[in-house]
Formats: structure tokens, C-alpha cells, sequence
């Protein structure tokens, strides 16, 4: 059994936001992060790997750097780090990005027993597409908002956390699962694992090594070919602080009413 | 000549920074008020490879360097001393004789789970009557004519005494020889005649247990015997040697963690209408305690460096904690008058960090200690 999962470096939203002039991050200048989710499907992974023994590839698409990131997740006790990475790939919006990442995992092997995991959504681009659309490529069943995962054998039972309740479903292996914060607390690295790490091969796979696979239509991947354009992107104004309204007498309730009625909530 | 961290290096600080924000700040005011050992912390310090650092990997340590345990020293103790004090015990004093001095069978049945994270270790040198001077030990060792050991005796202020699970202690072996006849011994905390006896309640590091070892006829196989008989006290005195290296990074963390708060309290603090940072006088003090925290770093990395590379460490680590330690006591102090009032209560850490900071100047060796190490080095080659 193998869980293979995407996983993306993203800017450290904490610190300063830096745009480029086409609208585009400034990823060069930011500190960078392991996507928080993402950080949740290792766990989730690992976990599953602690269990059952599963074999865990953690595999993102980037520019070399990000192979730094993937050594962090060996050092948490992933076994394989896969770089997807290619200047052909450079600027991919949702729909390509999936195409990559989608005949990547077909290139690494995707069999019958495992499990593709991915965050729920990044903190970047905060769209929570490319997870789902990797399981539409690759025509395998999906759960998003994974809240808690059980396996039996290759029976995938997903809590699945809505904003209104919860829902779960079964589904067999191999599917992908999408994973919310509330999954679990990602480990640490381990000292010994940082070692071991830096001892093991990053694989990348290039252009050349999966341009050729017709899950990719090579007409709409990359900055050109990508169908999102991002006419203007800026750092928005904080929000004010709201209004607080204390008490249970009348009055409030009053005064609470009036202010629904004046926005037309009520 | 590379100043920089090597990669590995740098990922050891990362997730040492990210332990000690997540695992240790949130609890280190209340160890420190409610003298309670960080059971908790210590478990996951075992878990990730944080006990076991400078260890190779064939006898069951996470494979890294002095450098690497250096910084995580350093980095729990920018928010808890208690932290620091039980990694630097446990790594160097508990486990590294044992590394060093150990036969294959005794480095699999103790060095192994020390440095794996299963058990902790700690070390009893010290007695009532040989602190500075610890060749005055009273303990004594005799061996008996089953080739065992017959113990007896106590030794006092030992850190992690009552939670260590071995012991690397000594005992004269030969009284008439002064420190020539001084041997090591490893003790399990379950053998018959060991006992812990005061637990001590300290000024500073108060989360870490301090307390007394007592032997009453205590006897251990013959096995037990650690390095050669009579040949102890140079066991003891190299176990401190890089014991400093420890204690230095202790320092230094706790100056580093004082300095961070005195820079982030004097850019919200108001007075005569500006924040602190404008003020002159007290921009320059801020100046030479980075410069002091600094050099402090300097040392510490050179004598693990030193440590890690094989060449001699002896004065290098000496240096680093005598000078770690006195910058530490030096910026707590001023870091608790650069938060006035609020320096001195305890809702804020200013106060406990320099309560942790005065123990770096007396454990494994005073700074008096360290002059005369130092100045024995400088004249041992001439």
C-alpha cells in the first residue's frame, strides 16, 4: 500500500506579501511554508504508514527549492519525495496543475490499494480545486474535508467536515482525500530523520519525463496555456474591528434589529 | 572558513525553534512556579531524536553533531533554563561517558536506550565535601571477592537525580591515591542499596530535578565498572569538558531568549511619549548586549566545532561557558532593568530568566573553575 501526497510551498502569509507586476506572487521574495493543510494529509499519511505499514511519497510540482520542503516531510517520516518541476510548468493555474500532478501520480504508479491525499486547499490561491481535479483526471473516487479516516483493508470510511455538520462516506481504495486542519496535529521532524533526509534522492520528474502522458493537454499548462488570467491582485485593506453589542434587555435587542434591518439582512 | 550552518544544521534549528515555541514556552513559567519536572516535554524530546543529538546512529542516536545539540540547547532555553538543563544533563553527562568509556556490551545495554529515547541518564559526581574539588570523593567502591562491587556513600545536587533511569557515578577505589584512585561506575535506579534521598528546592531551572543519591551497601556486578578501575577521574573531567559545551548553549539561550524580549517590550513601551527603542541610553545597551550574546555564540560553536572535527576542546569549551555564562547573568540582569516594574514580577519571564541564568555560573564547573582550566591549558604549553 502507498499514500502519495501533494503538497505545495507557499509564502509565509505571517510575514510580508509581495506581488510581481503581472499580478502574480513574488514567490522569489517571501519566506516560504509547507501548506498547512498539506501538512495535515502527511500526518494523515504517517499515520497510516504507523498502522499499516504504507509506503508514503510526498511529491509537489515547483522550482527546485521546494525539493528543501520535501526533505523536511522525509524528515517527518515520509519515505519518497517526488519534484514535479519544469520551466514549461512555471505560472499553471488550477486546471493545469492538476494535469501535471495528475499523470505525475500516474507516473510514480497509482495501484489499487492506495491512497492519494492532498490538503484541502492552499493558502496562496485558496481555491481548493486542484485536489479534486487530480481525482478527475486520474478517475478515481474522491472525499473532500476529511475530518477523520478509517481503513479496512480497501474500505476508506471519511468523516467528512461541512459547515453545517458532518457527513460520512465509504468509498474504496484507490480514491483521494482531501484534508481539513482538523484531521490531526502534524508531527515533528526528527533530528535522526533530518539526517536520513538529506542522505536520500530527491526524484524530479521534468517536462521531457511526463509530457508525453494524455492526461496533460500541452496546450493549457503553463503561464500561457493556463485558462485562469489574473487581471489584478493586491494586499486588501484590514477589516474594521465589527461592533459589539452587549446585554439581553430590549434595548439591545432593539438596537441589534435595526442595524440587520439598515444592511437588509432582515 | 564557512561561518554558516550546514543545511542539516539548519534544519535541526528550524525544528528545534518550532518545538520550543510549540512544547516549551507555554508551560515554562509554570514549571518554574510549581517546581514540576516536564514529564511531557521530556517524553517528546525522546520521541524526536532531541536526547540522543551527537550520537552515531549504530549505537542508537539520531546520528547529528555537537553543533546540532548546541542549538537545541540553545533554543529551548530562549524560553525555559529547566529545558536546556535536562537535554544538556542527560546527552552529555549521563550518556557520553558511557559512549566514550563503555565496552560494546554496556553501550547496548545502556548507552542504546539513553540515546534512542527509551531511557534517561544523569551523573553523580558531586559530594558534600568535593564540589570544586572533586577529587575529595568519599563514596567508595570496593571490590569483593565474588568480583562485585560494594558501594557506599552519597553524592549531592545531582541533576535528574530521581527521574534518570542510569547513573554514571564515582567512588574512591583507592583512597590513598587522591584523584588517581577514583573509578566510574554505571548504576541502574533499581539496584539494591541505591536510593534517592533530599530533593532540593532550587533559586533558578526550577523544573528540573535536583536531589540527592544515597548508597547503603550498595552492590553491582562487576560488569559495572565503567573505563578501567582507578582511571575515573579522567572519565570525569573529559564528560565536562563537554558538558560545558552544553551548559555554554544553556547560557546562551537564555540571553538570546531575555534579549529578544527586551527588544520586542522596548518597541511597545511608552515613556515620555516615545517607545523605549528611541532612547539613546538604552539603544546602546541594547547594542552591547547583542555584541556580548554574539561572541558568546562564536565560542560555543568553536568548541563544538572543535568537539565534532576531533581536535582539542578543553580550553574552547571552557571559555564558551565561562563567557556564556557571564553574558547571561550580565543581560538578564539588564534585560530585567530594561522592563522596569514589570521586570520584576512574575507575570513576565524576566525575572525567572535571570533566576536560570546564575546556575550556568556554577554547575559543571564555577567560572572560578573555568579560569583555572583556562589558565592550566595556557601554561600546560609553555
Amino acid at each position: 500500500m502507498k499514500v502519495i501526497v501533494c503538497v505545495k510551498q507557499v509564502p509565509d502569509t505571517s510575514g510580508k506579501v509581495a506581488v510581481n507586476p503581472n499580478g502574480t506572487l513574488d514567490r522569489a521574495s517571501m519566506a516560504t511554508i509547507i501548506n498547512p493543510d498539506d501538512k495535515n494529509a502527511v500526518e494523515a499519511a504517517l499515520t497510516l504508514k504507523d498502522n499499516f505499514g504504507a509506503k508514503v511519497v510526498v511529491i509537489t510540482m515547483g522550482p527546485p527549492p521546494a525539493a528543501e520542503m520535501l526533505r523536511e516531510l522525509l524528515a517527518m517520516g515520509a519515505d519518497e519525495g517526488v519534484l514535479v518541476s519544469a520551466r514549461e510548468f512555471g505560472g499553471s493555474d488550477t486546471f493545469a496543475t492538476s494535469q501535471i500532478l495528475a499523470a505525475a501520480i500516474k507516473k510514480i504508479g497509482l495501484e489499487k490499494d492506495d491512497i492519494v491525499m492532498c490538503g484541502r486547499q492552499a493558502i496562496d490561491g485558496d481555491t481548493a480545486q486542484v485536489g479534486s481535479q487530480i481525482a478527475e483526471k486520474l478517475d478515481i473516487p474522491q472525499i473532500s474535508y476529511a475530518a477523520d479516516i478509517q481503513l479496512d483493508g480497501s474500505k476508506v470510511t471519511v468523516k467528512r467536515m461541512l459547515e453545517d455538520g458532518h457527513m460520512t462516506i465509504e468509498t474504496q481504495t484507490p480514491c483521494l482525500l482531501t484534508c481539513i486542519k482538523e484531521l490531526n496535529e502534524p508531527r515533528y521532524m526528527s533530528v535522526g530523520g533530518i539526517f536520513w533526509a538529506f542522505e536520500q534522492e530527491i526524484t524530479v520528474l521534468d517536462y521531457e519525463a511526463l509530457k508525453d502522458d494524455p492526461l496533460i493537454d500541452l496546450d493549457t499548462i503553463g503561464l500561457k496555456g493556463s485558462p485562469t488570467n489574473i487581471f489584478k491582485s493586491f494586499t486588501p485593506p484590514q477589516k474594521g474591528k465589527g461592533v459589539m453589542l452587549e446585554g439581553a434587555d430590549k434595548a439591545t435587542c432593539d438596537t441589534l434589529a435595526a442595524a440587520l434591518l439598515k444592511k437588509h439582512i432582515i | 572558513m564557512d561561518f554558516r550552518l550546514t543545511k542539516q544544521q539548519a534544519m535541526v534549528q528550524k525544528l528545534c525553534r518550532e518545538f520550543a515555541i510549540n512544547e516549551v514556552e507555554p508551560i515554562a513559567a509554570e514549571i518554574d512556579e510549581q517546581e514540576r519536572y516536564p514529564e511531557e516535554t521530556v517524553q517528546k524530546l525522546m520521541k524526536y531524536g532531541l536526547m540522543g543529538i551527537q550520537f552515531p546512529k549504530e549505537v542508537g542516536g539520531s546520528g547529528g553533531d555537537y553543533i546540532c545539540y548546541s542549538i537545541a540547547i540553545e533554543e529551548a532555553s530562549r524560553f525555559c533554563g529547566t529545558t536546556g538543563c535536562i537535554i544538556s544533563s542527560h546527552a552529555t553527562l549521563g550518556a557520553w561517558p558511557i559512549y566514550a568509556y563503555g565496552t560494546p556490551e554496556q553501550k547496548e545495554k545502556f548507552l542504546r536506550p539513553l540515546v534512542s529515547g527509551q531511557k534517561l541518564g544523569a551523573f553523580g559526581l558531586t559530594e558534600p565535601n568535593a564540589g570544586t574539588d572533586s577529587a575529595c570523593q568519599q563514596t567508595t567502591a570496593e571490590r569483593q571477592a565474588d568480583g562485585t562491587w560494594l558501594i557506599n556513600g552519597s553524592k549531592v545536587f545531582i541533576t535528574g537525580g530521581g527521574r534518570a533511569d542510569t547513573y554514571v557515578i564515582f567512588a574512591m577505589t583507592n583512597k590513598a591515591a587522591g584523584n588517581k584512585g577514583i573509578s566510574a561506575f554505571i548504576v541502574d535506579k533499581n539496584d539494591p542499596g541505591f536510593k534517592i534521598g533530599k530533593i532540593e528546592h532550587k533559586m533558578g531551572i526550577r523544573g528540573s530535578q535536583t536531589s540527592e543519591l544515597i548508597f547503603e551497601d550498595m552492590v553491582l556486578p562487576a560488569d559495572r565498572l565503567l573505563g578501567q578501575e582507578n582511571k575515573g577521574f579522567k572519565i570525569a573531567m573529559q564528560t565536562l569538558d563537554g558538558g560545558r559545551i552544553g551548559i555554554a548553549s544553556q547560557a546562551l539561550g537564555i540571553a538570546q531568549g531575555a534579549l529578544d524580549k527586551a527588544v520586542q517590550y522596548m518597541q511597545e513601551r511608552v515613556q515620555f511619549g516615545r517607545t523605549l527603542d528611541k532612547f539613546q541610553g538604552l539603544q546602546w545597551m541594547v547594542a552591547d548586549m547583542e555584541v556580548k550574546i554574539d561572541a558568546a555564540r562564536l565560542l560555543i560553536r568553536r568548541a563544538a566545532f572543535n568537539h565534532d572535527v576531533g581536535l582539542p576542546f578543553t580550553k574552547e569549551a571552557a571559555m564558551a561557558k565561562l563567557y556564556a555564562s557571564e553574558v547571561a547573568m550580565e543581560v538578564t540582569t539588564k534585560c530585567v532593568q530594561l522592563h522596569g516594574g514589570y521586570g520584576y514580577i512574575r507575570e513576565y519571564p524576566m525575572e525567572r530568566m535571570m533566576r536560570d541564568a546564575k546556575i550556568t555560573e556554577i554547575y559543571e564547573g564555577t567560572s572560578q573553575v573555568q579560569r583555572m582550566v583556562i589558565a592550566g591549558q595556557i601554561f600546560k604549553k609553555k
